[in-house]
């Protein structure tokens, strides 16, 4: 196994507020291999975005504290970086792809503005304005937008939601990063259109090898879109699997309910929903946040919360029904 | 007791007392209240409060004029010999007065209008209310007060009737504004299709929605009307002497700057404390009522 | 973007004569005998009658008006009943006076009001951001003539640094009237000294003028930029690897200008109307001085044309206002908003 090129350790992040510290990530671990797609599945509201943010060092930081854990990307700790540090590391080695494409992009800015500042500062070496020029074209056709130099003129109010998109994934991979996080790029748009985005973004990661890490609430999509799948409840992660894995044999309650939970067009059967609600992340229940809520929950399931350990080499899990076999 | 247990009564109360929490979280808003709280006691109970009260009035007594500040008059004395310091708590009602009254005219005028011109805003109705109201927003409000008062008897009471006409169509396009974009919102159109009355529409649906821009704009627009009532009597367009006027004070005292500076500076500062205080009240408003949109 | 400023002018025309309207009729509401208050209590009946005849006192108002406005069209504003010239000859030689205090002013008013808001928004919660809050308020609670009173005071009589009344000094000789405006017209001439020298004069009235607008515009950049900073497209573009400077210079700058420019042209206009006072207190040779003095001695033809004027440029100024923002701010010229 090579080297992983980003490595997530018990993260722990809480937010402060007037009412009191929100505990939002509890213990987050993961970790990517380079040119891997690993998909990050979870409700709203589970800590997915804050997560990457915490990747990118973007974290609001009044209110936002990291308290415990560290991200190592190739080996560098990220947690320790100036703001200096990260700028030079975002662009060619980590890049973003946000959810609302309209928010994401500054609206009193051409595109072409916004895309050429990207490439400029994102990445290795420096560049000509024309070569800056030609390689924002050229991202821009990667996405499969027509017109491009028109496009580079037109400011975001003028396109639809679905070419926004497609101008923030061209921003995003015009520096070539190692690894793009992508946030939920198609929950926004028009279900017809999040099939064509989601086929562009497979593609081009394809072609550029680069590592990403898909964030998104669809198991439909991590099903298309992952190698490998990392489930997420209130702020831990749960279970991680290579993508067969996980959709064959889905080892925590909450995977399972969440796989019975999606609707199956073929083999009939009533979709069931998992009772209860997400926890209130000022005071999260004790133990394994998600005991409240399991079928299964034993007496020790309150009291202490569960380790992520690796049951098989390519199949990880938090709970304690599957504690006792652990394989190193 | 039993409006109190209605349960329509019963979540304003709890929403207001929500709004009060969260209001009083934020300390600029509680300084604001503060203040205007003491102004208000000083005010109202001038009489009681102030060591001179009959220096409000008719008063005169050259020998002690033009007193600095001391013990015995705590923001000295004018060129009549008249205690500044309770001059100015009764300058405190007049200013106060004011604000409230012409807020408390110009407001339902102006947020009348302001719906009828958003909700009808394609017929003549609302075309018509709206040229008016431009036509009084092409000057800034001060020279039309100016040219108001100057066409009657200096007063108080002339100041008022000024202001307020010159102020209400600043409501007039703000409650426009909210009215137009509100017009074509689901639960307007809802409520025409299920045969609720013009008037309903107008002040059961679209008003509630407003409250809180006419309320903040309200607090806010308190200080500004005073400072033009202040700048109305400092030309001497306002109350006439020996009314206890914070702006006329300022004009008297303008004339013996700087050797009786206490003359012309404290009434000053007393304006500003009392700006000071709506403009803060209005700013945790607004942040109260920007943080419910969110 | 051509129709909208159509309409926008086409709205302000129709406004403007509804103002027309409305101040020749409150002028004329006056009461007390204008041609009387003129002439003296001593003039004659039959000299009274004569010029009541010669102004169509006598007319119905709707005539009158009717004289009014083809008079003006034509350049005719009437005679001041105080200075005694044609308000036109008047108006020549006080407007440029304040045109060019407020341009003063509102130089200061934006620069000054937007650098300190940008600072104090960037390095929010410091000490710069309170010291510049507190100054804000401080600048938005005062009368506009009690910083006049002030600025003469401590700068004019006390420190002696500034003049403290008038456009030049005595021994100087004016430079020849081009614009009006004499720090132009000093130096189309040439004339340095004459210019520092006007130029001198103009501060204090403009500062005082100015620090309203200047405390408004600092506290709206203020929050306009602090609520930008948390906006997705300034992480996303922090997360693309643009630097920190950039950011604050470029990308948060321009979308957090447009309120402020918006309120820009209402204190712009703000300051035309303090202008009354302050002209007063520095015995400034401007229209709003001419105007105040007009309103003060019931001079109805010069309170109109002096109304109608500030009028005008009110107009002007939010057109100019609307303009810039939508030249600022795409969405509005792009998705056919603006205005009504």
């Amino acid at each position: 196994m090579t080297d992983p090129i980003l490595e997530i350790a018990d993260l722990h992040v809480e937010f402060k507020t007037y009412e009191g510290p929100l505990k939002v990530l509890n213990g987050v671990s993961m970790s990517v291999q380079p040119g891997r797609r690993v998909g990050l599945v979870g409700e709203a509201g589970c800590g997915k975005t804050t997560t990457m943010r915490c990747v990118l060092g973007i974290l609001p930081n009044p209110p936002g504290k990291i308290t415990k854990g560290s991200i190592h990307f190739h080996g560098q700790d990220l947690l320790h970086f100036s703001k200096r540090e990260f700028q030079r590391i975002r662009g060619h080695g980590i890049s973003m792809i946000f959810q609302d494409p309209t928010a994401a992009l500054n609206p009193v800015f051409t595109v072409g503005d916004q895309l050429e500042t990207a490439i400029r500062y994102g990445s290795k070496q420096t560049a000509s304005r024309k070569e800056i020029r030609h390689r924002a074209l050229k991202a821009l056709s990667e996405v499969q937008l027509p017109d491009t130099e028109r496009i580079l003129t037109c400011f975001p109010v003028e396109l639809s939601g679905g070419m926004r998109q497609r101008v923030c994934i061209a921003m995003a991979l015009a520096t070539e990063p190692e690894l793009l996080i992508a946030d939920e790029p198609t929950t926004s748009l028009d279900v017809t259109i999040q099939d064509q985005i989601l086929r562009l973004l497979y593609d081009l990661v394809e072609n550029h090898g680069t590592a990403v890490i898909f964030i998104t609430h669809s198991l439909g999509v991590v099903r298309e879109m992952a190698d490998e799948v990392y489930v997420m409840y209130a702020g831990n992660i749960v279970e991680g699997a290579s993508k067969d894995e996980l959709f064959h044999a889905p080892l925590h309650p909450y995977t399972q309910g969440l796989m019975s939970a999606v609707p199956k067009l073929t083999g009939g059967g009533v979709a069931e929903g998992i009772p209860g609600r997400i926890p209130e992340y000022i005071s999260p229940p004790g133990g394994c946040r998600f005991h409240p809520r399991c079928t299964r929950a034993m007496s020790r399931c309150a009291g202490e919360c569960p380790q992520f350990v690796t049951i098989h080499p390519s199949h990880q899990v938090a709970c304690f029904l599957h504690s006792g076999e652990s394989h190193g | 007791m039993r409006f109190f247990s209605h349960p329509l009564v019963k979540r304003r109360i709890e929403a207001a007392r929500k709004g009060w929490y969260k209001f009083s979280k934020n300390p600029v808003s509680l300084v604001g209240l503060s203040v205007i709280v003491l102004i208000l006691i000083l005010a109202i109970f001038a009489p009681y409060v102030a060591p001179n009260p009959e220096h409000a009035g008719r008063y005169v007594n050259f020998a002690e004029s033009n007193q600095p500040p001391s013990l015995h008059h705590w923001f000295g004395t004018d060129t009549f010999g008249r205690d500044i310091l309770s001059r100015v708590f009764f300058g405190f009602r007049y200013s106060l007065i004011m604000g409230l009254v012409v807020l408390a005219i110009a407001t339902p005028i102006g947020v009348v209008l302001g719906l009828l011109a958003g909700y009808y805003r394609n017929r003549w109705i609302g075309t018509l209310i709206m040229r008016i109201t431009d036509i009084f927003l092409a000057v800034p409000p001060l020279i039309l007060a100016l040219v108001v008062c100057s066409i009657l008897t200096p007063s108080l009471f002339n100041a008022m009737m000024a202001v307020t006409l010159v102020w209400w169509p600043w409501y007039c396009r703000l409650v426009y504004g909210l009215a137009s974009s509100y017009r074509g919102e689901f639960f307007v159109q809802a409520a025409e299709v299920t045969g609720a009355t013009k008037a309903h529409i107008l002040f059961r649906e679209i008003l509630p929605n407003c409250v809180s821009s006419i309320f903040t704009k309200m607090s806010l627009d308190m200080g500004w009307v005073i400072l033009i009532g202040a700048s109305l009597s400092y030309v001497g367009l306002g109350a006439q002497p020996p009314t206890p006027d914070l702006g006329t004070m300022v004009a008297d005292g303008a004339k013996y700057l700087p050797a009786q500076w206490w003359i012309a500076i404290f009434p000053a500062l007393a304006i500003m404390l009392t700006v000071l205080g709506f403009n803060l009240i209005g700013d945790g408003f607004r942040d109260l009522f920007a943080l419910e949109e969110v | 973007m051509l129709t909208f400023i159509l309409k926008r002018i086409g709205l302000s025309v129709i406004a403007l004569f509804g103002l027309s309207v409305l101040i020749f009729c409150i002028c004329h509401v006056m009461p007390g005998d204008p041609v009387r208050m003129a002439l003296g209590a001593r003039a004659s009946d039959w000299a009274v009658e004569n010029m009541r005849e010669q102004m169509h006192l006598n007319e119905p108002l709707y005539v009158q008006y009717y004289y009014w406005l083809s008079d003006a069209v034509h350049g005719n504003l009437g005679q001041s009943l105080v200075t005694r010239r044609a308000v036109v000859d008047d108006i020549k030689e006080f407007l440029p006076a304040t045109v060019e205090l407020a341009l003063l002013s509102g130089i200061i008013m934006a620069v000054l009001g937007i650098t300190l808001g940008a600072v104090s928004g960037r390095y929010s919660n410091t000490w710069i951001d309170n010291g510049v809050r507190i100054f804000s308020y401080v600048g938005i609670i005062t009368p506009s003539f009690v910083f006049a009173i002030l600025f003469l005071l401590l700068f004019g009589y006390v420190l002696h640094w500034f003049p403290t009344t008038g456009r030049l000094s005595a021994g100087l000789v004016r430079p020849p009237v081009i614009t009006g405006m004499m720090t132009i017209d000093s130096l189309i001439a040439g004339d340095i000294a004459a210019f520092a020298n006007v130029f001198w004069h103009m501060i204090l009235p403009a500062f005082a003028l100015a620090m309203g607008g200047m405390a408004q515009e600092a506290r709206i950049t203020r929050s306009t930029i602090s609520d930008n900073l948390g906006r997705d497209y300034i992480s996303s573009e922090r997360g693309l690897g643009f630097p920190e400077r950039l950011i604050s210079l470029k990308y948060l700058l321009k979308p957090s200008l447009i309120p402020t420019i918006s309120i820009l042209g209402m204190d712009f206009a703000a300051l035309f109307s303090n202008a009354f006072l302050v002209e007063l207190i520095f015995n400034w040779p401007g229209l709003s001085r001419y105007g105040m003095n007009a309103i003060l001695r019931k001079d109805i033809n010069a309170v109109a044309a002096v109304v109608m004027i500030l009028g005008i440029l009110f107009v002007i100024v939010n057109i100019a206002v609307d303009l810039i923002v939508a030249w600022l701010d795409p969405r509005i010229r792009l998705s056919g908003q603006g205005g009504e």
